[in-house]
C-alpha cells in the first residue's frame, strides 16, 4: 500500500478480506470475495457496481443484516471494535447510534402504522434516556434539518400521506437522529426522478454536515458518484477490481472493467456523434465463477495469463490507486474507444431482410 | 434529414403528425355507485411532428404523461381529443379492423422485458407471432425470424429457447426483433434501457442507431434519462404534467434551455465528472409534481418555478396565474418554449469529442 496521508487515529471502519456466501440449491454464491476497505473520518465513499456485484451484500454484512444462512469471514472494525459476530443486542447498540443505514425503498423502511414524527422520535429514545417531548422536539428539528416544509405539522403525517422524495428525506433524518459516525446509503436516489433526486442528494449533505458522519454511498449511477463521493470503490463479481481517490479513478481508470463503464456511460455533455462503447457478454454467475480473472470472457485485452491467474489489487499510481488488473500498466492514457471495439451490425443481413420484408409486404399493401 | 436552407421544394414532411392530442382518465369514487369524481388531466392538447429517420426524444419525470402520449400515437389508448395522421389517414378515428394493416407499419418496444415477452413460448413463436398475424409466415416466416435474430445481435441457433433463459439486455433485443418482424416505419420505443445496467445498455442503444442508419426508421424514445436522450435523438419534447413546455432539436434543448423546468432537469442530471460535477450550478426545485387530477390554473409548472418565485414581480406572477402559456417560437428557428418569460440560459459546457 502506498503511504496514507490521513493519521490512523481518524480511521473508523475497517474492513478487511470481508467473504460473504450463500449456500443454495444450485451451489455456493459466492456474494462478495476478500473485499477490503477503509472509512475515515468525515470522508465519503463510493461503492459502484451493476446488479449482482456484491455492492449491497459487503455492507449488509457490515450491519448485521444479512439472513442466517450467509457464510460470512474476514473483519469489520469499527473504531477497532470487531462487528462480525456480535451478538444482535450487542449489534443494536450500535446499529442506528454508530451506524445508520438507508435503502432504497423508504416505503418499506418506514412503518406505514405509525406517523412520522413518532418513528423518529422512537428512533431519538432507542438510544438516548431523554423524556419523551424532547425526543419529539428532536424529530421536528430532525425534519427541519433535512428540508421538510412545515415540519410541526408533518411530524403527525403517516408514510403513505408523504411522496417518495419526502419519504426518503424522513429516512435520512431517522439515520441522523443519534448523530452516527457512519452513514451506509444503498442506492439512496434509484427509484426517484431527477429533479426529486437532487432534493434527495441536497438532504444526505445536510445530514453529513450537521452529524460529521463519515458516509458509503453504494450506487450504480457514475453521475452520482462523480459529484459526491471522495474515494470510489468499484466492484465486480463480488471483488474490488479499482479503488482511489475519485478523480484518478474518473480521469485516470486502469482496469478495463472501470474504462468500459465510463465509456458505455451517455453523457448529457457529450454530443450525438459520441460513441458509446459497450462491454460484451454479461457479468458471470455468481454460482460459477470464470477462472482467473473474473472480467476475463468479458475484457478486450484478455491473455492467456488472464484465465489461468486471478490478479490481485496492484498500486498503480498516486493517492492510493489500486486496481486488479495483470495488464494495468497499458491502460495508462488510455480511451474507451481504444479497447472497445465498435458495435456493428451486420449491413448484407439487414439488406436481404429489407427486401424480403418489402415483397412479402408488396401484394397486401392498401392504399 | 433537414431541409437545406433556402430550399424550399423538398421540405420533408412528418410521418406521423399529432394535433392537440388530449387524454383524461376518470377518477371514481370508491362506493358501491363509483360515481365520477375527477379526472386525471394526463395529456392536454399534445402536439408531435415526426420526422422521417429520425428520433424524437419525449422526455419527463413519472406521472408527465410520456408513455400515455406514446400509446395515443399508435391508438394503444383511444384519445379524448385530437388526431394522429399517418399516411394520410387519421388514426384517432380508424377501427380496431381499418387499422391492422397500419400496424404493421407502427410499432412499440415496451420497457420491462420482463413482462412484455410471454414466458411460454419460444423466442422463434414470439418473433413468429406479427408475421404469423399478418399472415406473412408462409412467405419464408422461419428464414426471416432467423435473419432477424441474427439482426439483433442473437445467436439464431438459441430460437429454442424460453425468455427466462436470456439476460435483460438479450431480452430487450429479442423485444426489438419481434418490433422489426414487419419491417415498420416507426417505432415507439418505451424507456427501452431503463431496466438495464450500464453495461448492457450501450449495446441496445447502438443497436437501435444501427437500425435506424440501416433502416430508415423513425423512433419516438420515449425516457425519463436525459443523458440518454442526449445521445440518441435528434428532436426533444420536455414534458411536465400531461403538457409538452419545451421542443426544439437536441441542440437547441441542451445548449440553451429557456424553460425554467427544463434547465432544472439538465442541472440535477449528474454528470460523471468529478471535476465538473463539483464546480456546477445545481438549481433544486422545490416541493413535488401537484396532481394531475386538480394541475395549477395557468402555468402549471409555476408552483415549482425558480423564475416565479424569486425573480418575476407581482404583476408578472399573475400572468403565469391566469394565462396557459403557449408553446410558441420566439426565435423563428424552431426551438419552441411554453413560458411567458421564456430566456435561454447555457446550463452546461458540451465537449467536442
Amino acid at each position: 500500500m502506498v503511504t496514507d496521508p490521513w493519521p490512523d487515529t481518524d480511521l473508523l471502519l475497517t474492513v478487511e478480506d470481508l467473504t460473504v456466501e450463500f449456500p443454495t440449491d444450485d451451489g455456493i454464491v459466492q456474494a462478495v470475495r476478500g473485499v477490503s476497505y477503509e472509512l475515515r473520518r468525515g470522508e465519503v465513499l463510493g461503492i459502484v457496481g451493476e446488479s449482482g456485484s456484491g455492492k449491497s451484500v459487503s455492507s449488509l454484512a457490515v450491519m448485521g443484516l444479512l439472513p442466517k444462512t450467509a457464510r460470512i469471514s474476514g473483519s469489520a472494525k469499527l473504531q477497532g471494535r470487531e462487528l462480525l459476530g456480535l451478538s444482535d443486542a450487542e449489534l443494536s447498540k450500535v446499529r442506528g447510534n454508530k451506524i445508520a443505514m438507508i435503502f432504497q425503498d423508504p416505503l418499506t423502511s418506514l412503518s406505514p402504522v405509525y406517523t412520522i414524527g413518532y418513528q423518529l422520535a422512537e428512533a431519538v429514545l432507542a438510544h438516548r434516556d431523554v423524556p419523551k417531548e424532547k425526543a419529539w422536539d428532536r424529530a421536528v428539528e430532525l425534519l427541519d434539518i433535512v428540508g421538510i416544509p412545515n415540519p410541526e405539522q408533518r411530524a403527525n403525517s403517516y408514510p403513505h400521506e408523504l411522496s417518495g422524495g419526502m419519504r426518503q428525506r424522513v429516512v435520512i433524518a431517522i439515520a441522523m437522529a443519534n448523530d452516527p459516525d457512519v452513514i451506509i446509503a444503498d442506492e439512496p436516489t434509484t427509484a426517484l426522478d431527477v429533479t426529486v433526486q437532487a432534493q434527495v442528494m441536497e438532504a444526505l449533505n445536510s445530514a453529513r454536515q450537521e452529524t460529521g458522519a463519515a458516509m458509503i454511498l453504494i450506487t450504480h449511477d457514475l453521475g452520482v458518484v462523480a459529484g459526491t463521493v471522495d474515494r470510489v470503490c468499484v466492484m465486480y463479481a463480488g471483488k474490488l477490481v479499482e479503488t482511489g481517490a475519485v478523480d484518478q479513478v474518473f480521469y485516470g481508470p486502469r482496469m478495463p472493467y472501470t474504462l468500459g463503464l465510463l465509456g458505455s456511460l451517455p453523457r448529457l455533455d457529450a454530443t450525438r456523434s459520441h460513441r458509446l462503447t459497450p462491454i460484451v457478454g454479461t457479468p458471470p454467475s455468481l454460482v460459477n465463477l470464470p477462472s482467473g480473472c473474473p472480467f476475463s470472457p468479458r475484457c478486450p485485452i484478455v491473455q492467456p495469463i488472464c484465465i489461468q491467474e486471478e490478479p490481485e489489487l496492484f498500486s498503480v499510481g498516486v493517492d492510493g490507486q489500486l486496481a486488479a488488473c495483470h495488464f494495468h500498466e497499458r491502460l495508462i492514457g488510455a480511451q474507451p474507444v481504444d479497447l472497445f471495439p465498435p458495435t456493428t451490425i451486420d449491413e448484407e443481413l439487414v439488406a436481404s431482410y429489407e427486401d424480403a420484408g418489402q415483397d412479402d409486404a408488396a401484394p397486401e399493401e392498401t392504399t | 434529414m433537414t431541409t437545406a436552407p433556402g430550399v424550399t421544394t423538398t421540405k420533408v414532411e412528418p410521418i406521423i403528425r399529432a394535433r392537440k392530442l388530449v387524454k383524461h382518465f376518470p377518477v371514481r369514487s370508491k362506493g358501491f355507485f363509483r360515481r365520477h369524481i375527477g379526472d386525471v388531466h394526463a395529456v392536454c392538447s399534445v402536439s408531435l411532428d415526426l420526422m422521417p429517420g429520425r428520433t424524437m426524444g419525449l422526455v419527463g419525470e413519472s406521472g408527465c404523461g410520456k408513455s400515455t402520449t406514446a400509446r395515443l400515437l399508435l391508438n394503444l389508448i383511444r384519445a379524448d381529443s385530437g388526431s394522429v395522421v399517418y399516411e394520410g389517414q387519421d388514426l384517432t378515428k380508424m377501427s380496431r379492423r381499418e387499422l391492422q394493416p397500419v400496424r404493421r407499419d407502427l410499432q412499440i418496444v415496451f420497457q420491462d422485458p420482463f413482462a412484455s415477452l410471454d414466458p411460454r413460448m419460444t423466442v422463434t413463436n414470439l418473433i413468429a407471432e406479427p408475421l404469423q398475424i399478418h399472415g406473412l409466415w408462409d412467405k419464408g416466416g422461419r428464414e426471416r425470424v432467423r435473419e432477424l435474430l441474427q439482426i439483433v445481435g442473437l445467436n439464431p441457433e438459441h430460437g429454442n429457447r424460453y425468455p427466462h433463459e436470456f439476460s435483460g439486455g438479450q431480452r430487450q433485443r429479442i423485444g426489438v426483433a419481434r418490433a422489426l418482424a414487419l419491417n415498420p416505419r416507426f417505432i415507439v420505443l418505451d424507456e427501452p434501457v431503463s431496466a438495464l445496467d450500464v453495461s448492457i445498455q450501450a449495446g441496445v442503444l447502438n443497436l437501435l442507431e444501427n437500425l435506424q442508419d440501416e433502416l430508415d426508421l423513425s423512433y419516438l424514445f420515449v425516457s425519463h434519462d436525459l443523458s440518454v436522450v442526449r445521445h440518441i435523438a435528434h428532436d426533444i419534447s420536455v414534458m411536465y404534467l400531461g403538457r409538452i413546455v419545451e421542443a426544439g432539436s437536441s441542440s437547441q434543448v441542451f445548449n440553451a434551455p429557456s424553460h425554467p423546468y427544463t434547465q432544472a432537469l439538465i442541472s440535477a442530471i449528474p454528470l460523471p465528472d468529478p471535476r465538473k460535477e463539483r464546480s456546477r450550478r445545481r438549481i433544486v426545485l422545490e416541493g413535488d409534481v401537484p396532481s394531475p387530477v386538480n394541475p395549477p390554473s395557468g402555468c402549471r409548472f409555476r408552483t415549482r418555478c425558480p423564475k416565479f418565485a424569486n425573480e418575476l414581480t407581482d404583476q408578472e406572477r399573475q400572468r403565469c396565474i391566469e394565462e396557459i402559456p403557449r408553446l410558441i417560437d420566439r426565435n423563428g428557428i424552431g426551438h419552441r418554449t411554453a413560458c411567458h418569460y421564456a430566456e435561454a440560459v447555457t446550463m452546461i459546457e458540451t465537449q467536442t469529442t
